[in-house]
C-alpha cells in the first residue's frame, strides 16, 4: 500500500555490478518506502536476481558503483549476515538444502541470531516451539517439516513455504522475494502469496522479483519495474502487469535494442 | 628373548626392505625391552599362555620390517617421526587424579555399570564396573579374569580367536602380540542380548612421569550365535607430549551374531596411533562399524572384515575431523569369499589447517562370491587450502554376478550454501561450523550410543574453530 509521508526503506542509485568480470547491472535506481509493495519484472538475463543477490550481499557479485542506502544506512558495507540483522531477507529462487541440519534448529539458530543482534531475548527450544507453530500457520505446513533437514527431500512448493516461513519468523524491513512464484502450482502460489500478504504492513516493504504476471494477480503491487538490460526501463502500476501480460516484453525491450 | 630381533638379521632375510630405514633401526627390539612385567600372582596357566603367544610374536617380528613409504600401503604415512622415540613402558602405578578425572569423565553414562579402564596398557580396577550383564557374559581384564579361575573357561576361545584375525605379517599387529600382557576380552554366549553397551577405555598416561610412553591394548570380541552386543572402543590421552599408542581387536561373530562397534581415537595431538582392528563375520551374522578419528599426530587404522560365511552384512562408517598438522590414515578392506554378502562404506573426512587425511578402501569380491552387493563412498571436506585429502577405492572382484558401486568426492564448503545461512544472519564463522557439522552428522547420527553422539555432535559443532594443535 501506498502511504502518505512514510519513511523511505531502501534507496539504490546507479547501481552497477559484475559478475565474473562481466558487468550485470548498468545504473539501476529504485527507490522504495514503507508499506510498498514494488514488482520487479523483466525478461530471461534482465538481470532481476542479480539486483536481489546483491541486495542481500552475495559474495560472488561485486558492486562497480552507485550506492544503496537502507533505512539511512549504507548497505554496501555490510556483509550478507549484517545485512540480515538490519532487516533485509532474501526468499531464495532455489533454496538450499542442508543435509544434517534440522529444519526447527535452523530456524531456532536464525532467529536468535537476529534477537541477539536486536539486544532482545533469545528463545529456548520450548518457547521456540510455541512462537513457530504460530508461524507455521501463515504458510499453512506441517510440524513435521521442521524436523526434517533443511529444504533436504522438501518439494519445489514446500521449499518456497519455508522460504516464507523463515520470512514470518524473522520479520524483516525489506523483503525481497526472487521468483518465488516459478516452479509453484495454482495451490501453492495461492499459499505462499497470502503467507507474504499477511506478512505486509505499514512498517515494511516488499519487492517481488517476478518473470510472469500470474504472481501478480494474487499480491498486489504498487508499483512495476520493468528491467532489461541491467536497468529500469519502464515503471507503471499495477496496470502494467495486465499490458506486459499481453503484448510481452518486446515492446519495452525493443526500442533499447534499437538504440 | 628380545635380542633374537636384530636389524641386521631383517637385512639378511629382506634385503627388499634395506631401504631407506634398513628394517626398523632397533624400533621393536627397544620396544620389546620395555615389554609390561607379568604380575607376581598371575595365574600359571594365563602366564604360561601369554608366554607362548609372545613368543609367538617375538618370532615372527624377526621377520618383519617397520612399514615405509615405499610400501604401496604406507605411501603417504611416514612412519620416520615416530622411529626418533625411544618409546617406553609407564610402569608407574600412581595415576595423577586430573589423569583419573579426565578418564572418568570419559566413560559413557550408558556404560556406568559396564566399562573397563586400561591405563597404559594396565587394568584399572577402581576405574571398571561390570555389573549386572545377563548370565554367561564375560567381560573384563584377562589378568583380573584369571584371578577369579576364569582364564581355564576362556582358554579354548582364546586360542580359537586370538592372533588369529590379524594378519600374521603385519607389523604393528605381530609387534602387540610380541608384547601381550594383558587382553581386554569379551564374551557374549549363545542367543544373549546385552542392552546396554559395553566400553572400554584405553588411556596413556604419556610423559606425567616425564617419558615418552608407549601402552599397546589388546582386545578381543567374542560373540557367539544370535547374540547382540554394542561395543564402545575409546582411546584418549591427556598429554600434549608424544607417546605411542598400538591397539588390537579382534572379533569374531558367530552366526547371525550382531555387533554395533564404535571406536573412538582421541588421543593427545602429539600422540601415535596405529590401530588395527580385524573381524571375522560367520553366516548371516552383521557387522556395524563407526570409526571416529579426532586425536593424534600421527594414527592409522587398519581396518579388516573377512566374510567367512554366506550372506554376511558389513557396514562401516568413518569419520576423520582433523586440523594443525595432523595426518590420519584409515585403509579398510572388505573380503567378501562367499555368496549373498552386503557391506555399505561411508568414510568421511574433514581436513583443516595443513592436515593431512588418507583414505584407502579395498573391497575383495572372490570367485565364489556371487550376488555380492557392495557400496562405498568416500566424501571429503578441504576447510583450508593447504589441507590434503588422498583417497582410493580399490575394488578387486572375481566373481561375474554382483553389484559393486563406489563414488569418492573432494569438496571445499559450497559458497552458496554458506550465503543461505548468512542471509539468515548467521555469521561467516558458525555458517561454516554449521556446514561442517552438518558434513560430520551423517556418521556421527548413526552412532547407538545417545551421550556419545552428543558429546561428539557438540564437539565438531563448537571446536572446529578451535581445535587444539
Amino acid at each position: 500500500m501506498i502511504v502518505e509521508n512514510s519513511k523511505v526503506i531502501l534507496s539504490v542509485k546507479n547501481l552497477t555490478a559484475e559478475v565474473d568480470g562481466v558487468q550485470i547491472l548498468k545504473g539501476m535506481n529504485l527507490e522504495v518506502k514503507a508499506g510498498e509493495i514494488h514488482a520487479v519484472m523483466g525478461p530471461n538475463g534482465s538481470g532481476k536476481s542479480t539486483f536481489s543477490k546483491v541486495l542481500a550481499g552475495h559474495p560472488a557479485y561485486t558492486v562497480t558503483g552507485g550506492e544503496v542506502i537502507f533505512q539511512g544506512k549504507n548497505l554496501l558495507e555490510l556483509e550478507a549476515d549484517e545485512r540480515a540483522k538490519a532487516g533485509v531477507f532474501l526468499a531464495f529462487q532455489y533454496p538450499l538444502e542442508i543435509p544434517g541440519v534440522s529444519n526447527t534448529d535452523f530456524l531456532r539458530l536464525a532467529y536468535n541470531t537476529l534477537q541477539k543482534g536486536r539486544g532482545l531475548p533469545e528463545l529456548d527450544l520450548i518457547d521456540f516451539d510455541d512462537f513457530i507453530q504460530e508461524k507455521l500457520k501463515v504458510v499453512d505446513m506441517d510440524a513435521s517439516f521442521l524436523n526434517r533437514s533443511v529444504n533436504e527431500g522438501f518439494s519445489g512448493g514446500e521449499k518456497k513455504r519455508n522460504e516464507i516461513l523463515q520470512m514470518a519468523i524473522l520479520e524483516p524491513k525489506l523483503a525481497i522475494l526472487d521468483e518465488t512464484d516459478s516452479g509453484l502450482d495454482i495451490d501453492a502460489l495461492k499459499i505462499v502469496s497470502g503467507g507474504v500478504n499477511q506478512l505486509t504492513s505499514p512498517e515494511n516493504a516488499t519487492i517481488l522479483i517476478t518473470h510472469y504476471q500470474r504472481l501478480l494477480n494474487y499480491i498486489i503491487p504498487d508499483f512495476i519495474h520493468v528491467m532489461a538490460g541491467g536497468r529500469i526501463l519502464t515503471t507503471g502500476g499495477k496496470e502494467l502487469a495486465l499490458e506486459l501480460e499481453a503484448k510481452g516484453y518486446d515492446w519495452i525491450t525493443e526500442p533499447e535494442a534499437v538504440a | 628373548m628380545s635380542t633374537k630381533v636384530s636389524a641386521k638379521v631383517n637385512e639378511l632375510k629382506f634385503s627388499r626392505h634395506l631401504t631407506p630405514f634398513r628394517g626398523d633401526g632397533g624400533f621393536a627390539k627397544q620396544i620389546l625391552q620395555q615389554r609390561l612385567d607379568q604380575p607376581q600372582d598371575l595365574d600359571l596357566g594365563l602366564a604360561n599362555w601369554l608366554k607362548e603367544m609372545r613368543q609367538d610374536g617375538i618370532d615372527r617380528i624377526a621377520n618383519l620390517s617397520i612399514p615405509n613409504p615405499k610400501d604401496e600401503d604406507w605411501k603417504y604415512t611416514n612412519l620416520a617421526a615416530l622411529q626418533k622415540h625411544s618409546f617406553q613402558t609407564c610402569q608407574d602405578t600412581l595415576i595423577d587424579p586430573n589423569f583419573a578425572q579426565y578418564v572418568t569423565d570419559r566413560i559413557l553414562p550408558e556404560a556406568i555399570e559396564s566399562h573397563i579402564t586400561m591405563i597404559d596398557g594396565v587394568f584399572v580396577p577402581q576405574m571398571s564396573s561390570i555389573q549386572n550383564l545377563p548370565q554367561g557374559v564375560i567381560a573384563g581384564s584377562l589378568v583380573e579374569l584369571s584371578r577369579h579361575g576364569k582364564f581355564e573357561l576362556l582358554r579354548s576361545n582364546l586360542d580359537r580367536h586370538l592372533s588369529q584375525h590379524t594378519d600374521a605379517h603385519d607389523y604393528f599387529a605381530t609387534l602387540n602380540t610380541a608384547c601381550l600382557s594383558d587382553v581386554a576380552v569379551v564374551f557374549i554366549p549363545k542367543g544373549v542380548v546385552v542392552e546396554v553397551p559395553i566400553q572400554f577405555v584405553f588411556a596413556t598416561s604419556s610423559n606425567l612421569s616425564g617419558v615418552s610412553t608407549i601402552s599397546q591394548p589388546r582386545c578381543l570380541v567374542i560373540a557367539e550365535a544370535n547374540s547382540s552386543l554394542t561395543l564402545v572402543e575409546t582411546y584418549i590421552g591427556m598429554s600434549t607430549e608424544p607417546y605411542f599408542t598400538n591397539a588390537v581387536t579382534e572379533i569374531w561373530l558367530g552366526e547371525n551374531a550382531q555387533l554395533d562397534h564404535i571406536k573412538v581415537q582421541w588421543e593427545g595431538n602429539a600422540a601415535f596411533h596405529v590401530g588395527t582392528t580385524s573381524i571375522e563375520q560367520s553366516r548371516s551374522s552383521r557387522y556395524k562399524s563407526q570409526a571416529i578419528t579426532l586425536g593424534a599426530h600421527l594414527s592409522r587404522h587398519n581396518l579388516n572384515v573377512q566374510q567367512a560365511a554366506e550372506q554376511t552384512e558389513t557396514d562401516l562408517n568413518g569419520l576423520t575431523l582433523i586440523a594443525c598438522q595432523k595426518l590420519a590414515d584409515t585403509h579398510s578392506s572388505i573380503e567378501h569369499n562367499f555368496p549373498h554378502g552386503s557391506s555399505y562404506q561411508l568414510h568421511k573426512c574433514i581436513v583443516d589447517d595443513q592436515a593431512h587425511a588418507i583414505f584407502n578402501g579395498k573391497i575383495q569380491v572372490a570367485k565364489d562370491a556371487q550376488l555380492t552387493d557392495s557400496r562405498q563412498l568416500s566424501r571429503n571436506l578441504l576447510l583450508s587450502s593447504k589441507s590434503r585429502v588422498d583417497t582410493k577405492p580399490q575394488l578387486e572382484i572375481f566373481a561375474d554376478n554382483v553389484k559393486c558401486a563406489h563414488g569418492a568426492t573432494v569438496s571445499q564448503i559450497d559458497a552458496d550454501e554458506l550465503f543461505y545461512l548468512q542471509s539468515r544472519g548467521i555469521n561467516i564463522e558458525s555458517a561454516q561450523n554449521l556446514l561442517t557439522y552438518a558434513f560430520a552428522a551423517e556418521v556421527i547420527d548413526k552412532i547407538p550410543v545417545g551421550s556419545l553422539r552428543a558429546t561428539l555432535n557438540s564437539f565438531v559443532l563448537a571446536k572446529m574453530q578451535t581445535l587444539l594443535c
